[in-house]
């Protein structure tokens, strides 16, 4: 068959093929010290190397922690969405919707300024006299996770109503009809229904959140180092290239891995169309 | 599903608790910008316009909110001409070909930011372009061109495709049916495409981080520098203008889906 169009594919493809798929093919090469004389000691260092382990399961411990809240608040916030009327439907879509625009160093700002010691939040409670001295609220996990919630909660509020909207409503009516109370035919019925959204959701704000470096370098503060910030001080200050590759390829094979797991659960282009 | 008495309110309440938290940190850095210290701190002895003088008087940071928008022009034009193209292309070629093709385009969009920033950091420097405009841009074109992809794809699959058919049949060529039969059916999606590529290179820090240092010299990174040095409450005015930028946009683009929605009501 002809294909006249194919010539309109090969502009964008040799942009991103040359310039961007080749150079990370070079990175996944180099973590394996390159082609002449390949080896695997940057991945043992990985298996081996007590703070690397740390570091990824630090990653690893606020990822999770903070897919379950996002997951969490968003099906709530997806829930009253769904069951608002339309102009308050509007409103809470509207805030949603502005943070969810708004630049990730704005937002590391604000939490930065609300939770330091001498933040808002801090003030006020030792204004009150209600604590003696600041909580250490942010340069720790606690801060990480909040900024990191803040990031990701309509990541999961977006795909879970897009599932909730188009929710047939004749399901919930039938349980009903045949005398199901309204929490059994929540738990029976509707979460059921919701829930590889919600799966396909948390996988989605789970791979955003592995990849995270804005919000945790700023309200990590240097003390609470996730993995991409790791890696950008294996290759700027400890100069350790081979590692930081071999680094960024476990990330990207976790990220590939668990798109992959998405796209079998809901259809990643949906999760992403509705991103 | 019906939702009534206190189910109801336990839900909306939590609902409305968590839109709060979204919506009100952020609005934390407006008392900060018209403080009138030197310090990043909430305003307690007076209001001041300091933060905003310095934002609009000193050289570095209108050069930066120069570069930043020069560079998001610059690469919004790249990726969209490109990523139009391409996404006509796709839905034009055969499935196999479309979906492979696609599959290698959204990379840029799906890896890890980290991992885009070293493999282009590497590759720029081999190739001489790193800490440059044109750097800078290429990079920024790569990231967005996905957005775009997306968002005309969608807008395609709402165009009837017999339109290409009858247009090619009458013996136009490719870029003329594009050109005169498609594009103009498109335009939204392209519009929008271009506002999301805008977006993309306008917040872009990571990649940027590693692509660039001081020749070029983008606003989220100047911020970035701001806010780890932790001295500069400029950085509380620029977030202030960007709040408000971006609330505006979002109540027009809500208000324009609005009433777009409301005219296909009637």
């Amino acid at each position: 068959m002809r294909q006249p169009y194919i010539g309109f594919l090969l502009p964008a493809a040799f942009l991103v093929c040359g310039l961007f798929l080749v150079p990370v093919g070079q990175l996944i090469i180099l973590s394996f010290d390159g082609f002449a004389e390949p080896s695997l000691r940057w991945y043992a260092q990985i298996l081996e190397t007590g703070s690397i382990q740390r570091i990824l399961w630090t990653t690893f411990r606020i990822v999770t922690i903070t897919t379950l809240i996002a997951v969490l608040l968003g099906y709530a916030v997806a829930f009253a969405m769904a069951h608002m009327g339309p102009r308050q439907r509007l409103l809470l879509l509207l805030c949603v919707l502005v943070p969810f625009w708004l630049s990730v160093l704005v937002r590391a700002l604000a939490w930065l300024i609300l939770l330091r010691n001498n933040g808002l939040i801090n003030e006020g409670l030792l204004a009150t006299g209600l604590i003696g001295a600041p909580l250490p609220l942010v340069r720790n996990e606690f801060g990480v996770i909040i900024g990191m919630v803040h990031y990701l909660v309509p990541y999961a509020v977006f795909p879970i109503f897009a599932t909730m909207q188009n929710m047939d409503g004749r399901l919930m009516m039938a349980a009903r009809s045949v005398g199901a109370s309204p929490l059994r035919t929540f738990i029976d019925v509707y979460l059921p229904v919701t829930l590889p959204a919600v799966f396909g959701a948390g996988l989605l704000v789970f791979v955003f959140g592995l990849g995270f470096f804005v919000t945790p370098a700023i309200l990590g503060g240097g003390r609470v180092v996730m993995l991409s910030e790791y890696v950008s001080i294996s290759v700027l200050q400890t100069l350790r290239w081979g590692l930081a590759a071999a680094l960024s390829v476990v990330l990207l094979v976790a990220t590939l891995a668990l798109l992959w797991i998405v796209s079998k659960v809901v259809g990643v282009r949906r999760l992403l169309g509705n991103a | 599903m019906e939702l009534k008495g206190w189910p109801r309110f336990a839900v909306f309440t939590l609902a409305w608790t968590v839109a709060l938290f979204l919506l009100l940190p952020g609005l934390v850095a407006i008392p900060v910008a018209f403080n009138d210290s030197r310090f990043i701190a909430l305003p307690t002895t007076g209001l001041s316009l300091r933060h905003f003088e310095t934002l609009f008087s000193s050289g570095g940071w209108l050069a930066s909110i120069g570069d930043s928008l020069g560079i998001a022009l610059a690469s919004t034009a790249i990726a969209v001409s490109l990523g139009t193209l391409c996404a006509v292309g796709l839905w034009r070629v055969t499935p196999w070909l479309a979906g492979l093709v696609a599959a290698l385009l959204l990379a840029p969009m799906i890896f890890p930011p980290i991992v885009s920033a070293l493999a282009l950091y590497r590759a720029w420097v081999a190739i001489g372009i790193y800490d440059t405009w044109i750097g800078v841009v290429l990079a920024h074109s790569i990231l967005a061109i996905p957005y775009v992809i997306i968002t005309v794809t969608t807008s395609l699959s709402l165009l009837d495709g017999r339109l290409e058919q009858a247009a090619r049949s009458l013996g136009a060529s490719p870029l003329r049916t594009l050109v005169d039969i498609v594009l103009p059916n498109i335009r939204t999606g392209v519009a929008t495409a271009a506002v999301f590529a805008f977006i993309v290179s306008w917040d872009e820090i990571v990649v940027t981080m590693f692509v660039s240092s001081r020749a070029v010299y983008t606003l989220p990174r100047r911020m970035w520098d701001g806010i780890r040095e932790n001295v500069d409450p400029t950085v509380a005015a620029v977030a202030t203008a960007l709040i408000a930028v971006t609330a505006i946009g979002v109540l027009l683009a809500v208000m324009s889906s609005w009433r777009r929605g409301g005219a296909k009501a009637t």
